[in-house]
C-alpha cells in the first residue's frame, strides 16, 4: 500500500500565505507579513524535505488524485499530483532556493513601499511552481505554467510607476503566451490522439508507438510544439526577447524567477516529455539546435553588456541554452544537472548582484563600480565562488554538469561534434563575460558616485540583523555598505552549494534519475526488457572523454585570462577592439536590433493594420457606410424617434406595441397565406 | 419527482421582476425606496432561482421544471417552459447579473429613476422568459421583447449618441428577427403547433411536407436572427456603438445576457431544429465565428475607448461560442455553454469596472487616465483579477470554456482549433495593454491623482462577480455536470447523421 503524502499540500501552502497576504497584508505589519510568507514557504520545503526523506519506500511515480477538475464527455482533467525522482529535484531545488530567496527578499525588499504586496506575488508564483513540478497531467502543469507567466509579470512590473518596469511585464507576458499557444495547440492534438492528457496514459499510449525515424508524424508535431512552449518560457531563440527587460523587477525577483525556477521550466518540461521526444528525432534536433544557437547568440550579448543585471539575464539564457542542447541529445539527466547547478549559482549570481546594486546606492552600470571587493567582502567571496562555478571551473558546481553536457553533445547518437564546439566557444565567452563582470565590479578604482550615508540605516531593522562588520570605508565612499546578515545568510548557503552542488556527479546524478528519464520509456513499451538506457550508447573512451574535459577548462581559463588582460591589466584596450570592430560591435551592444526587428516586422503592422484597415477601413468605411447609406432612412426614422422621446413611459409603450402588432399582424398574414 | 412548488418555479422566476416592475409604477417617486426596492426584487429573484440548480436532476436528459398549459387556443400557442443544464446556467446567469446591476446603477442614475428600474426589471423578465420558453411564439415573445427595454435603456439612459446607437440597435436586430419570425410561422402553418418539442419530433420523423426544400432557408432565418444578436462578422457594427452609449447596467446585461440570446439560439433551435442543416452549414459559419474571434481581437486592440474595447472583445469572446457550437463536439459544445457564463461573469464586470471609473471622470477615453494603480489600488486590484479571468487565466472561469471549445474544434478540424488559438496571445495583447495605459505608470492627469477607490457599495457589487470567475475556473462541474447531459442530448441527432453518412 502506498502512503498518502498529501502532495496538494505542497503547493497548497503557499497559496494559504498569498492569500492571507494578499486580503490581509495591508493592515499587518512587515513582521507580520513577513512571518506569514516565510512560514507557508518554509512550510513547503519542510514538507519536501520529509518527503525526501521516505522517498526510498515509495512505490514511483507516485500518483495523488485530490479532486476533478473538468470533466466533458469521456476526456478528464483531475487535480492530482505525481511524484517521481524528476519532481523530487525539482521540488527540492525550487523549495529550498525559493526559501533562500524568500529570506534574502525581506533584508532587500524592508525598504520597499507595497511589503506584503511582493511577499504575496512571491508566494503566489510558489504555489504555481510547485503546481507545475508536480502536476500529474498536460493540463495542471499548464496551470502552473501560465501561473507563473502571471507572477513573473506582476513581479516584473512589480514598480509599476516605471513605464519600463510595466512594459516589461506586459511583454514577459505576451511574449509567454505565443510560446503557451504551442502548447496548447500540442495538447489538443494529445487529447484528439491519445484521449487524455495524463502523463501515465500518454507515455503509455506513445511508449508503444514506433520511433519516428523516418519522416515527420504526430510525435514530433508534439515535440516542436512543446519545445515551442518551451522556448517561450525558458527564453530560447527566437522568444527570448522578453527575459533581459524582465530585469527591470526588483533583483530577488530576477534571482528566483527568472534565473532559477520559472526560466527552467521549459528543460523540465521537456524531459518530463522524454517519452515523446525520444521517439521523435527531428523534434530532438531542433531542440539540441536551438538550444546550441541560443547559448552561443546570448553569450555574445552577454559580453558587451554594461549593466549587471542583464549580462546576467543573457548569461541565464545562454545557460539555458546549454540545458536544451543536453536534451536535445536525450541526454535529459544532465540537462536537469545543470538546471540544478545553475539554480545554485546563477542564484547566487543574481542575489550577490543585488547585494552590489544595495551597496552602491542602485547603480547598476558596471562602468560606475570597480574595487568593491573592499567594501563588501562577504558579496565578493560568494559572487567569485559562482563565477568560478559558472565559468566551468573544477571543482565548482558548474563544471560538472557543463562538462557532462559538452561530453554528452559529442558521445550521445544524437550529438555531434558541432554542438560540442560551439558548447566549448560558449564556455569560453562564458567565462570571458562573467570574469569581465567580475573584474569590472570587483577589482581596480572605484568609479562610481555613491553618496556618502545612503541607506546606512537602511535594514537595520530586521530583527535587529545588520551588517556584523560594518564595510571598510576607505576612499571616503562610506556610503557604500555591506548588506545586512538576513541577505548575507542565502549568499553564504547558495555558495556553499555553487562549490559542492555538483560533486555528487554526473554519472551519480543519472543514477538516480535513471528510473523517471529512461526506464519510464522501456516499462512502458512492450517489447523489450528494462534497460538503463534507451538507446545504445557508443562505446565509452575514457581517453577522449579526459581530452574534451581538458579542453573545456582551458576554455573556461582563456576566458579568466582574456578578461582579466582586457578589464584588468590593460583597460583600455576594449575600447580598441570594439573600434576595430565597428559595426559588427556596434550591433552586439544593440543586441543584434531583434527587439527592433521585431517591432518594425511585427508589432508596428499589426497595430497598423488594425487600425487603418480592419477598424477604419472595414469595420467604418465598409460595413457602417453600406448600412448608413441603405439606412438614409434610418436617420429619419430617428429623427422620429426623437419626437417620439416624451419620456413618457405610456406614450413610449403605445408606440411599442403598436409597432409590434403592425409588425406581427403583417408577418402572419403573409406567413399564413 | 415534482412538487408545486417546481412546477411554478420557472414561472415564478420569470415573472417576480415583471410584478416588481408594475409595482415599482405605484410607488412615490422616491429615489431610494426604488432602488432599495429593485435589489430586494432582483436578490429575490436570484435566490429563488437557485432552486434550479439545487435541485436538477444531473443524469436526466429532458427538459426539467416544466410547465406546459394552453394560452391561447387559436392560433395554438401555448405556455410551455423548461429549462435543461444549458438553459437553466443562463438563467442563474441574468438573476446573478441583475442586482449587480442595480448596485452599479445607484449612484449614476440620477433622473427617472423609476423608469429606469422599471426598464432593468422588465428587460430582467424578458430575457428569463428567451431561455425558458418552450414554444416558439412564446419564445419569439420574450425575444422581442428583450429589444424594448433594452432599446430605451440606451436611449433614454444612455451618454452622447445614445439615440443614433438605440435605433442602430433596434433596427439591426428588429430586421433580423423578421427572418425567424417568419421561419416560425412556416413551422406553424406546417405543424399548426408553436410547441418546440412537437416540432423538433415532427421533424425528425420526416412528418413535415416539403421539409427538405425549405429546410436550409428555415435554418437560416433563425440563424440570421441569432448571427446578429452575437454579433457574428459582419453584423457586429450595432454593437460596440451601442455599449458606448449605454448605461453601465445596460452593457451588463446586453453583454452578460442578451449577446448570449444568439449564441443559445443557435444551440436549442439551429442544431435542436435542423441538425442536418447545421452539418451542411458548419464550415462557413465557423469561419466567420475565427474572423469574429481573430477581427474582434486585433479591433480591439486598436480602440482608444475603453468600452468599445471591451465591446470588440465580446465579439471576441462570442466567437469562440458559436465555434464551439458548430463544433458539434462534447467538448466544443460544454465549452460553448462554459464561455457563455463565464463571459457573462467577467464581462458583465469588466463594464461595471468601465462605468465605475465612468461615474467619477464621465469619459471612457484611455488616454484620459494612466498611473490609476497609485489613488485606486482596490479598483486596480478588482480590474486585474477580472482582466485575467478575461484573458482565460487557468483557475479561472475564461480559461475552462476556451480550452474545451478550442480542444472541440481542433478535434473537429485541426486548422479551425489553430487559428482559434490564437486568440489566447491576442486577448493578452488588448487586454493587458489596455491596462498597462490605464492603471500603469505615473498620473499623467493630476485630475486621477484624487479619484476616490471603491465605495462598499461598488465592492459589495464586484466581490459577487470576482469570487464566481474564481469558482467557476477551480469547480467547472459544477456547472458542467448539468450542461454535460444536455449537449449530449444535443449532439446525439448528430452521431446517428454520422453513423447514416457511414452506413450509406
Amino acid at each position: 500500500m502506498t502512503p498518502n503524502l498529501n502532495l496538494w499540500l505542497i503547493p497548497v501552502l503557499p497559496l494559504v500565505g498569498a492569500s492571507i497576504n494578499g486580503l490581509f497584508g495591508k493592515r499587518f505589519s512587515r513582521q507580520t507579513v513577513l512571518a506569514i510568507a516565510l512560514g507557508f514557504c518554509g512550510a513547503a520545503f519542510v514538507m519536501a524535505l520529509w518527503i525526501a526523506a521516505q522517498f526510498s519506500s515509495l512505490a514511483l511515480p507516485h500518483v495523488e488524485n485530490l479532486a476533478s477538475w473538468i470533466r466533458a464527455g469521456d476526456f478528464q482533467v483531475d487535480f492530482a499530483f505525481y511524484l517521481d525522482q524528476l519532481s523530487l529535484v525539482m521540488l527540492l531545488v525550487v523549495t529550498g532556493v525559493g526559501l533562500l530567496i524568500h529570506i534574502y527578499a525581506v533584508g532587500y525588499m524592508w525598504e520597499e513601499g507595497g511589503f506584503y504586496r511582493f511577499f504575496c506575488y512571491l508566494n503566489l508564483f510558489m504555489f504555481f511552481m510547485l503546481t507545475l513540478v508536480l502536476a500529474s497531467n498536460y493540463l495542471l502543469m499548464f496551470v502552473g505554467w501560465e501561473g507563473v507567466g502571471l507572477a513573473s509579470y506582476l513581479l516584473v512590473g512589480f514598480w509599476f510607476t516605471k513605464d519600463s518596469a510595466a512594459s516589461a511585464g506586459k511583454k514577459a507576458f505576451i511574449v509567454n503566451r505565443i510560446g503557451d499557444f504551442g502548447f496548447l495547440i500540442a495538447l489538443f492534438l494529445m487529447i484528439k490522439h491519445f484521449g487524455s492528457l495524463n502523463f501515465a496514459q500518454v507515455f503509455r499510449i506513445v511508449g508503444e508507438m514506433p520511433a519516428e525515424t523516418a519522416g515527420a508524424g504526430l510525435l514530433t508535431a508534439i515535440g516542436l510544439l512543446l519545445m515551442v512552449g518551451a522556448a517561450g518560457k525558458s527564453a530560447q531563440l527566437p522568444l527570448y526577447v522578453w527575459l533581459p527587460d524582465a530585469m527591470e523587477g526588483p533583483t530577488p525577483v530576477s534571482a528566483l524567477i527568472h534565473a532559477a525556477t520559472m526560466v527552467t521550466a521549459g528543460v523540465y518540461m521537456v524531459a518530463r516529455s522524454h517519452v515523446v521526444f525520444d521517439r521523435a528525432p527531428q523534434a530532438l534536433m531542433v531542440v539540441a539546435i536551438i538550444g546550441t544557437l541560443t547559448a552561443l547568440f546570448a553569450a555574445t550579448i552577454g559580453i558587451c553588456q554594461t549593466d549587471i543585471k542583464k549580462v546576467l539575464a543573457y548569461s541565464t539564457i545562454s545557460q539555458l541554452g546549454y540545458m536544451f542542447m543536453a536534451c536535445g541529445v536525450a541526454a535529459y539527466s544532465a540537462g536537469i544537472f545543470h538546471l540544478m547547478t545553475h539554480a545554485f549559482f546563477k542564484g547566487l549570481l543574481f542575489l550577490a548582484a543585488g547585494s552590489v546594486i544595495h551597496a552602491v546606492g542602485g547603480e547598476q552600470d558596471m562602468r560606475k563600480m570597480g574595487g568593491l571587493r573592499h567594501y563588501i567582502p562577504w558579496t565578493f567571496w560568494t559572487m567569485t565562488a559562482a563565477t568560478f562555478a559558472i565559468a566551468g571551473f573544477p571543482p565548482f558546481a558548474g563544471f560538472f554538469s557543463k562538462d557532462a553536457i559538452l561530453w554528452k553533445a559529442f558521445s550521445s547518437p544524437y550529438g555531434s561534434w558541432v554542438y560540442w564546439a560551439i558548447g566549448v566557444f560558449t564556455a569560453f565567452l562564458t567565462s570571458f563575460y562573467m570574469f569581465r563582470l567580475w573584474f569590472l565590479t570587483f577589482f581596480g578604482e572605484y568609479r562610481g558616485e555613491a553618496e556618502a550615508g545612503h541607506g546606512n540605516d537602511h535594514l537595520q531593522v530586521v530583527g535587529g540583523s545588520r551588517a556584523g562588520a560594518p564595510a571598510p570605508l576607505e576612499h571616503g565612499h562610506d556610503g557604500i555598505h555591506e548588506s545586512p546578515k538576513i541577505m548575507l545568510i542565502p549568499l553564504v548557503i547558495l555558495a556553499v552549494l555553487s562549490v559542492c552542488g555538483g560533486w555528487i556527479g554526473a554519472e551519480r546524478f543519472d543514477k538516480f534519475l535513471s528510473p523517471a528519464l529512461h526506464a519510464g520509456v522501456t516499462a512502458y513499451s512492450s517489447d523489450e526488457v528494462a534497460a538503463a538506457t534507451p538507446a545504445p550508447e557508443p562505446k565509452e573512451d575514457g581517453g577522449s572523454e579526459g581530452l574534451l574535459t581538458g579542453i573545456s577548462v582551458l576554455a573556461a581559463a582563456s576566458g579568466l585570462f582574456l578578461a582579466w588582460l582586457l578589464y584588468q591589466r590593460r583597460p583600455q584596450l576594449p575600447q580598441e577592439i570594439a573600434h576595430a570592430l565597428g559595426g559588427f560591435y556596434e550591433a552586439v551592444v544593440h543586441k543584434y536590433y531583434v527587439d527592433e526587428i521585431y517591432a518594425a516586422v511585427f508589432v508596428k503592422p499589426l497595430i497598423d493594420g488594425s487600425t487603418r484597415i480592419l477598424w477604419q477601413g472595414v469595420d467604418r468605411d465598409v460595413i457602417d457606410a453600406t448600412l448608413d447609406n441603405s439606412a438614409e432612412g434610418a436617420r429619419e426614422v430617428s429623427d422620429a424617434m426623437r419626437h417620439m422621446q416624451s419620456g413618457n413611459l405610456r406614450t413610449y409603450a403605445g408606440w411599442i406595441a403598436a409597432g409590434a402588432a403592425v409588425v406581427i399582424a403583417y408577418m402572419v398574414w403573409t406567413g399564413t397565406r | 419527482m415534482s412538487t408545486a412548488l417546481d412546477n411554478s418555479m420557472l414561472t415564478l422566476v420569470t415573472f417576480i421582476p415583471l410584478a416588481g416592475a408594475l409595482l415599482l409604477l405605484f410607488f412615490p417617486r422616491r429615489d431610494r425606496d426604488i432602488r432599495l426596492f429593485a435589489l430586494v426584487v432582483s436578490l429575490l429573484d436570484f435566490v429563488l432561482s437557485l432552486h434550479l440548480p439545487v435541485h436538477f436532476q444531473r443524469g436526466q436528459t429532458a427538459f426539467q421544471y416544466e410547465v406546459n398549459n394552453l394560452w391561447i387556443s387559436n392560433p395554438n400557442i401555448h405556455y410551455h417552459m423548461g429549462v435543461d443544464g444549458v438553459s437553466m446556467w443562463l438563467v442563474v446567469l441574468t438573476t446573478f447579473l441583475t442586482p449587480l446591476c442595480v448596485l452599479i446603477s445607484w449612484k449614476s442614475i440620477n433622473e427617472r429613476v423609476k423608469e429606469f428600474f422599471i426598464l432593468l426589471l422588465v428587460l430582467q423578465t424578458a430575457l428569463i422568459g428567451v431561455f425558458v420558453a418552450l414554444d416558439l411564439f412564446l419564445f419569439y415573445f420574450f425575444w422581442e421583447a428583450t429589444l424594448i427595454p433594452m432599446a430605451l435603456l440606451i436611449g433614454v439612459f444612455g451618454h452622447g449618441r445614445r439615440v443614433y446607437a438605440a435605433v442602430k440597435f433596434f433596427l439591426y436586430t428588429m430586421v433580423a428577427s423578421m427572418f425567424m419570425l417568419a421561419a416560425i410561422l412556416w413551422l406553424y402553418a406546417k405543424t399548426g403547433t408553436f410547441d418546440f418539442v412537437s416540432i423538433q419530433t415532427a421533424i425528425h420523423n420526416g412528418q413535415i411536407e416539403n421539409f427538405g426544400g425549405a429546410a436550409t432557408w428555415l435554418f437560416l432565418g433563425f440563424f440570421i436572427a441569432f448571427a446578429v444578436k452575437v454579433p457574428i462578422f459582419p453584423f457586429h457594427t450595432w454593437l460596440p456603438d451601442a455599449h458606448v452609449e449605454a448605461p453601465t447596467a445596460g452593457s451588463v446585461l446586453l453583454a452578460g445576457v442578451l449577446l448570449k440570446m444568439g449564441t443559445y439560439g443557435m444551440f436549442r433551435f439551429n442544431l435542436g431544429l435542423f441538425p442536418e442543416q447545421s452539418r451542411s452549414n458548419a464550415s462557413w459559419i465557423m469561419v466567420l465565428a475565427l474572423i469574429g474571434i481573430i477581427y474582434g481581437a486585433l479591433v480591439a486592440m486598436v480602440q482608444p475607448n475603453m468600452k468599445k474595447l471591451i465591446a470588440y472583445s465580446s465579439i471576441s469572446h462570442l466567437g469562440f461560442v458559436v465555434l464551439g457550437i458548430f463544433s458539434f463536439t462534447q467538448a466544443g459544445l460544454d465549452g460553448a455553454t462554459f464561455v457563455m457564463l463565464a463571459h457573462g461573469v467577467s464581462t458583465g464586470a469588466l463594464f461595471m469596472l468601465a462605468g465605475i471609473l465612468y461615474e467619477r471622470r464621465h469619459t471612457y477615453e484611455i488616454s484620459e487616465f494612466g498611473g490609476l494603480a497609485t489613488p485606486m489600488p482596490v479598483y486596480a486590484t478588482f480590474f486585474l483579477f477580472i482582466v485575467l479571468a478575461s484573458v482565460g487565466l487557468p483557475l479561472l472561469n475564461g480559461f475552462i470554456g476556451e480550452f474545451l471549445v478550442l480542444s472541440g474544434a481542433f478535434r473537429d478540424r485541426a486548422v479551425y482549433g489553430i487559428l482559434g488559438a490564437s486568440g489566447v496571445i491576442w486577448s493578452a495583447c488588448y487586454l493587458l495593454w489596455m491596462y498597462q495605459r490605464v492603471f500603469y505608470g505615473k498620473v499623467t492627469h493630476p485630475v486621477n491623482l484624487s479619484l476616490p477607490d471603491l465605495s462598499g457599495r461598488e465592492r459589495a457589487a464586484l466581490w459577487p462577480a470576482a469570487a464566481v470567475a474564481l469558482v467557476m475556473g477551480v469547480a467547472p462541474l459544477l456547472w458542467l455536470n448539468a450542461i454535460d447531459p444536455a449537449v449530449q442530448t444535443a449532439l446525439a441527432p448528430f452521431a446517428q447523421l454520422a453513423s447514416k453518412m457511414v452506413g450509406r
